[in-house]
């Protein structure tokens, strides 16, 4: 009983802060785009149009929910949206966000659910994401959404495949699946970002990472210029909201992974943040740490998605498939070795 | 035609140098000087002879100018300008003027701010003033009557005043 009332405790706070979050993302992006190119971006709403989500998720309510008439499935229309959502939310539940917080008397680890196999979790529930594009890209019946579906379950397909094997050396390195022990490792040693080693990994597993959610250079399924809008041409009002968090989430979650695998997650590399919490606030403190480490790499998606041009749809599949995946399997050899060569433990 | 493709070293084919080039390039634009003027309440700035909505004015010693002769509206290009003629006052100070517009009605949802009627009045009663957001809630609201008309175009400063001693 008392595990229950915590975790779904823990589930409210998770869902409360993963919303805001992303929700200041999207005026965080709207605000770099504008200082990128010489604007000012909102500023109407609140003090720096920092009220400006609420507006938008008010606006996005009141909308009328548009069903256009060619639509003959209505059930697969609207799981589509559901589809591309959910997962992006549930993967959050498997990302620990701090160390533990010392509450009533009790150790309360901050994460929902402390898997064995946390990063097989995050990796096979972040896929269900395609389902969620394929089926508004066929149950929209009309052209656009139906060839940005298809792009985009190809692009998921093949970019899954990196994103999987290049964080293999880490586990290697590691020698488990679990992300809380990831974290552990990476405070009684260094970040794994400062393994040398390590370091084609992390750039493999970034650049999947935003294909893998759909972001500029490759945002191909909803290219503006040639699919009208992609996968959600037909949705409106929180039909479209849902894939636009459901977009938003998934940075989230995916800049949780990188912090987590390569940046240590809620640690800094000194005393006292290099250990457990032992009092509330130091607990707080390793959120805080956290999120801010997330925000960075917010920041460096929005940065790169107002830099540079989408790429083409066969240099997208070619870099894939005859680039990357070479690449990841020779780089778990080329770790292996170094790991039997010098221990790297 | 066969278009020679240039030959590219092995930098410039990997993209990385010209992507961390464009990076610095968006970076360096988040500190500068922006360039949006906040609308409605800084202004643009308008210049001599601009053209904004046309207006009626009066002249300085406060009488309509308008003689409705209907001229502007024979002109009006979108046929946006009607005008209701009716007499003077008998007794007024122009009575000899004899005409003035009962009404004076323009359609500001057709107006193309051409400029003609200013251009054909002989009495200089018409005028592109310096309005430029023409708006309102619903068709009928941008139906502009004389009253409207003449409280937005004011007093017109007027050397000659044509028809005072006649």
């Amino acid at each position: 009983m008392e595990f229950v009332v915590i975790t779904m405790a823990k589930i409210a706070v998770m869902l409360g802060v993963l919303l805001t979050v992303v929700a200041y993302t999207v005026w965080l992006e709207r605000k770099v785009c504008a200082w990128m190119q010489d604007r000012v971006g909102p500023n109407r709403v609140g003090p720096f149009g920092l009220l400006q989500p609420l507006a938008d998720g008010l606006k996005m309510m009141l909308k009328e929910d548009v069903l256009p008439r060619h639509i003959t499935d209505k059930a697969l229309y609207t799981l589509g949206p559901l589809m591309a959502m959910v997962p992006a939310l549930v993967t959050a539940g498997a990302i620990p966000w701090g160390s533990q917080l010392p509450l009533f008397g009790r150790q309360i680890q901050c994460v929902v659910a402390n898997l064995n196999a946390a990063v097989l979790v995050v990796f096979a529930t972040s896929s269900f994401a395609v389902y969620g594009i394929v089926l508004a890209g066929w149950a929209s019946n009309s052209k656009y959404p139906f060839l940005g579906g298809v792009r985009s379950s190809a692009q998921m397909i093949s970019y899954e495949v990196c994103l999987a094997l290049s964080v293999v050396p880490v586990f290697m390195q590691i020698g488990s699946l679990s992300l809380c022990h990831m974290v552990e490792y990476q405070t009684h040693h260094t970040w794994m970002i400062f393994m040398p080693w390590q370091w084609p990994s992390f750039l493999i597993f970034i650049i999947s990472a935003f294909a893998e959610t759909n972001r500029t250079p490759f945002d191909l399924p909803e290219a503006e210029q040639e699919l009208v809008a992609g996968y959600n041409t037909e949705y409106s009002s929180m039909k479209f909201s849902m894939f636009f968090l459901g977009e938003y989430a998934a940075m989230f979650v995916m800049s949780a992974m990188m912090v987590t695998l390569f940046f240590g997650g809620w640690s800094l590399p000194f005393a006292p943040f290099n250990r457990p919490a032992t009092t509330l606030w130091i607990g707080l403190a390793h959120v805080a740490i956290f999120l801010a480490k997330i925000l960075v790499f917010l920041f460096l998606y929005i940065w790169i998605r107002w830099t540079i041009p989408r790429v083409r749809y066969d240099q997208l599949m070619a870099l894939g498939w005859k680039i990357f995946i070479p690449l990841t399997i020779v780089n778990i050899v080329f770790v292996g070795i170094v790991l039997a060569l010098w221990g790297g433990r | 035609m066969l278009v020679q493709r240039p030959k590219l070293t092995f930098w410039e084919r990997l993209y990385l140098p010209q992507v961390l080039q464009g990076l610095w390039q968006t970076l360096s634009h988040i500190p500068r000087k922006k360039f949006t003027r906040q609308y409605p309440e800084e202004k643009p700035p308008l210049y001599g002879k601009y053209r904004g909505a046309p207006e009626l004015v009066r002249d300085p010693d406060g009488r309509v100018k308008c003689v409705a002769c209907q001229l502007c509206e024979f002109v009006c290009p979108p046929k946006a300008i009607r005008v209701v003629p009716g007499f003077r006052k008998e007794g007024a100070s122009d009575a000899s003027v004899e005409k003035e517009p009962s009404d004076f009605i323009i359609n500001m949802n057709r107006c193309i701010f051409c400029g003609f009627c200013e251009e054909v009045c002989p009495e200089e009663a018409i005028f592109l003033l310096r309005d430029f957001s023409v708006s309102g809630y619903s068709r009928e609201e941008m139906q502009f009557h004389k009253d409207k008309l003449l409280e937005l175009g004011g007093v017109r400063e007027d050397k000659i005043q044509k028809w005072k001693n006649k």
